[in-house]
């Protein structure tokens, strides 16, 4: 039902070869990272409609960075690109020999939203961050970091380091959408009580096609600050090995003697990672508590259509 | 652990890149020091530590070693020809992209990966140019205790300068240790069609044979295989190679038949964890897809398991002995992951109704798994009696299967 669906822009810009194409198409259109050398220069703006979370829709710009369509975009295309803008994403390659055109080119952007949507939210991305030495890459990204965040005001930057080659993609990525969907809190308020009943440590939803985390609940410190966009990463890349096998995966239970995990899907556009370390509770029974909660979930969904079209209007 | 061989002295040789300590992408975690936790006690566990009797160590020796060399690996090749990559992919887990940093080897390197691996044996990286007339080198030495010798020719670079180098290298290894597996890695072919694949192996197989025919060595017996560490070809390469040196093997295949045929099983490998090598599977034939997937199941179940299975201080194994995963996809394909050493898991591939009856699985599981404990203890005896053939424990598994309950 697109006419209930609430559309989003989002502008994905930034100098060519930078990565943009490559970024969305891992994360949108199932590609893996090597296929991306594949990838040929985007002429003009190529755009996409990605059908988020049932009724959210992403319409991705995804604009070609070869200075001649960038001076385009500054001019003649002014208003029809930055109109209407949610959010711009700016990719910066971090092995860039222009810095200074860079920031200029993004300043020029940064002129053009605050004139045409002044409230969209900018995310910019270093980059390529796997062609840095290990060792450098925190300190080159805090003085990137700095800069753009010197450059951008008085508008506000999110900055993020990625790479296509590990799971630093889906942290930057799972912030973004995140930013997007309608009613995150409701949601997070019901995993909260779904996590606590069934006396989980921890339970993360993913979105069903993009796997990004779209919301989670800690009930247990743990250990590893980067594991959702991780789960994400391995999930996603384990899916697509099941597609080259002309099958979808489905669920997963894991356990060693310390944990058992569980990845099913949840509702009709999601799955859900629950995260038990009590040895005494039975698989079983944690999968009936999965069961149990689907219906629950799903109706959140369905609620949260008629009130997306209605901000519509 | 790493010695230089050769060189005056055993101090510091280590070759490893300083780069590649911190460089393992971070999906990739895996600890180096994976591997089951300190307090291991059980049966086999016991004796297959550094220096224990039990994994393939001594049994596969080849040559006249002795029971105390360890069965060698060797990696040979010239310069740039991905040797290095490879150990590092196979064994280290490093990712593909990330062996673009890896600095050239000048130096014999010597990976011992036994605490790590089931597979008790080393890889000896060699520099490109190897000169066999330098006295310092005492081929001879490394040759007598090697188990199969790989030799790496890059397919996307011109290969005659290889093919040469193969020559010298096989002949004279030939002529120390005729007992030897020869196997040439034909590598990189990521870059090639499929076309283009096969007449490269089929010419440099022809060359390679030719030149051995001409120098009156036809009983040398070359194997080859196309790899790429872009995909699994690598791993399956390496597991036959592997294979070829556990003399268990026959017994190892022959539990796995009455394994599977018992258990309503379609396919079930038996992985080395660390490696994605399989050291045995049943003698249904390998499809390339199922191997990957299982492959791809371990990455899942040990990068989940090292993220919300350690303890709290990030201390113990991701993999232990309550280790397994159960993965469902759409077509009623089951994936299931048992542990059963230390080092080893048992992936089978099943279908969702055979499933329903978990509990005659998990009953057959428990008995082969005994039988594999009983297999390598075995294995060390059947060493000092030359006789690898299938022996009792295994009969005893085919009298627990050949009854299953049905009661489930
Ligand atoms: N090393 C590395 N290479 C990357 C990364 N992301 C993308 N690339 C490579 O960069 C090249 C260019 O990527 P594209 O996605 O086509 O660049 P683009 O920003 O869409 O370029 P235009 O369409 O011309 O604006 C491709 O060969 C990608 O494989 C990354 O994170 N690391
Ligand atoms: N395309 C491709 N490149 C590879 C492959 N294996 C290794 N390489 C690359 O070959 C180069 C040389 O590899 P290295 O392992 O250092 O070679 P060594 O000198 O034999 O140890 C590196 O840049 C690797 O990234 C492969 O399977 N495919
Ligand atoms: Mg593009
Ligand atoms: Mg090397």
């Amino acid at each position: 039902m697109p006419s209930t669906a609430m559309k989003k822009k989002v502008l994905l810009m930034g100098k060519s070869g930078s990565g943009k194409t490559s970024m969305r198409s891992i994360i949108f259109a199932n590609y893996i990272a090597r296929d991306t050398r594949r990838l040929g220069a985007t002429i003009d703006v190529e755009h996409s409609h990605v059908r988020f979370l049932g009724n959210l829709v992403l319409n991705l710009w995804d604009c070609g960075g070869q200075d001649t369509f960038m001076e385009n975009y500054f001019t003649s295309q002014r208003d029809n690109i930055f109109r209407n803008v949610e959010v711009l994403i700016y990719v910066f390659d971090v092995e860039s020999r222009e810095l200074e055109k860079d920031m200029h080119y993004y300043q020029s952007c940064l002129e053009a939203i605050l004139q045409n949507s002044p409230d969209a939210k900018i995310f910019c991305l270093v980059h390529k961050m796997d062609l840095v030495q290990e060792d450098q890459r925190d300190l080159i990204f805090k003085e990137r970091e700095e800069d753009l965040r010197r450059l951008s005001r008085p508008l506000e930057c999110a900055c993020f380091r990625t790479s296509i080659w590990d799971e630093t993609l889906y942290k930057a990525w799972s912030s973004i959408v995140y930013q997007l969907i309608p009613n995150v809190q409701q949601l997070e308020m019901n995993l909260r009580n779904f996590a606590q009943i069934i006396e989980a440590d921890e339970v993360l939803l993913f979105e069903r096609a993009t796997f990004l985390v779209i919301s989670h609940y800690q009930c247990k410190e743990q250990r590893d600050i980067h594991r959702f966009e991780k789960i994400s990463n391995i999930i996603k890349q384990f899916k697509l090995s099941c597609s080259k096998l002309a099958a979808s995966f489905q669920s997963m239970e894991v356990r060693n003697s310390n944990f058992a995990a569980f990845i099913d899907i949840f509702t009709s556009n999601t799955y859900v990672m629950v995260v038990m370390s009590d040895p005494s509770i039975p698989s079983a029974a944690t999968l009936i508590n999965i069961r149990n909660a689907r219906k629950h979930f799903e109706k959140l969904e369905r609620v949260d259509g008629p009130k997306h079209s209605l901000l519509m209007r | 652990m790493a010695l230089q061989f050769g060189g005056p002295g055993p101090a510091g040789a280590n070759e490893e890149p300083a780069l590649i300590g911190g460089s393992f992408g971070a999906s990739d975690a895996f600890p180096k020091d994976f591997g089951y936790g300190e307090e291991e006690e059980a049966e086999l566990e016991g004796g297959s530590g550094p220096g224990g009797g039990s994994g393939v160590s001594g049994v596969a020796g080849g040559g006249p070693g002795g029971a105390d060399s360890k069965p060698r690996i060797l990696l040979m090749g010239l310069r740039r020809s991905g040797k290095s990559s490879i150990q590092k992919v196979v064994f280290h887990k490093m990712s593909p992209n990330e062996t673009l940093f890896l600095e050239s080897t000048n130096k014999i390197y010597k990976d011992d990966i036994s605490n790590s691996s089931f597979v008790n044996f080393q890889i000896w990286d060699f520099p490109g140019q190897m000169d066999f007339f330098d006295p310092t080198f005492d081929y001879e030495m490394i040759f007598r205790g090697t188990g199969a010798l790989i030799y790496v020719i890059d397919a996307q670079d011109d290969y005659m300068e290889a093919l040469t180098r193969l020559h010298i290298t096989v002949s004279k290894a030939y002529k120390v240790n005729p007992e030897m597996n020869f196997e040439v890695f034909i590598h990189k072919v990521d870059g090639l069609s499929d076309d283009h694949k096969i007449e490269t192996q089929r010419d440099i197989h022809q060359r390679a044979n030719d030149d051995l025919a001409d120098a009156g060595l036809e009983k040398l017996h070359l194997s080859f295989y196309l790899t790429s560490i872009y995909d699994h070809s690598i791993f399956e390469a390496f597991s036959k190679v592997v294979q070829k040196l556990i003399p268990q093997l026959p017994t190892l295949e022959n539990l796995l038949n009455i394994f599977i045929s018992n258990s309503g099983i379609e396919k079930a490998f038996l992985f080395d964890v660390v490696s994605k090598i399989y050291i045995a599977t049943d003698s249904s034939p390998v499809d390339m897809q199922s191997y990957e997937l299982c492959c791809d199941m371990i990455d899942v179940v040990i990068d989940v398991s090292c993220i919300y299975g350690l303890k709290e201080d990030g201390s113990g194994s991701a993999y232990d002995k309550e280790s397994m995963a159960i993965i469902k996809l759409n077509n009623t394909t089951v994936l299931y992951l048992k542990e059963v050493t230390k080092f080893l898991a048992l992936v089978c591939i099943l279908r969702e109704e055979s499933f329903e009856r978990k509990g005659l699985i998990d009953y057959n599981f428990h008995c082969f798994r005994k039988a594999i404990h009983e297999v390598f203890e075995v294995g060390v005896v059947s060493y000092r009696t030359c006789n690898h053939q299938a022996s009792t424990p295994n009969m005893k598994v085919v009298t627990h299967n050949g009854t299953p309950r049905n009661a489930v």
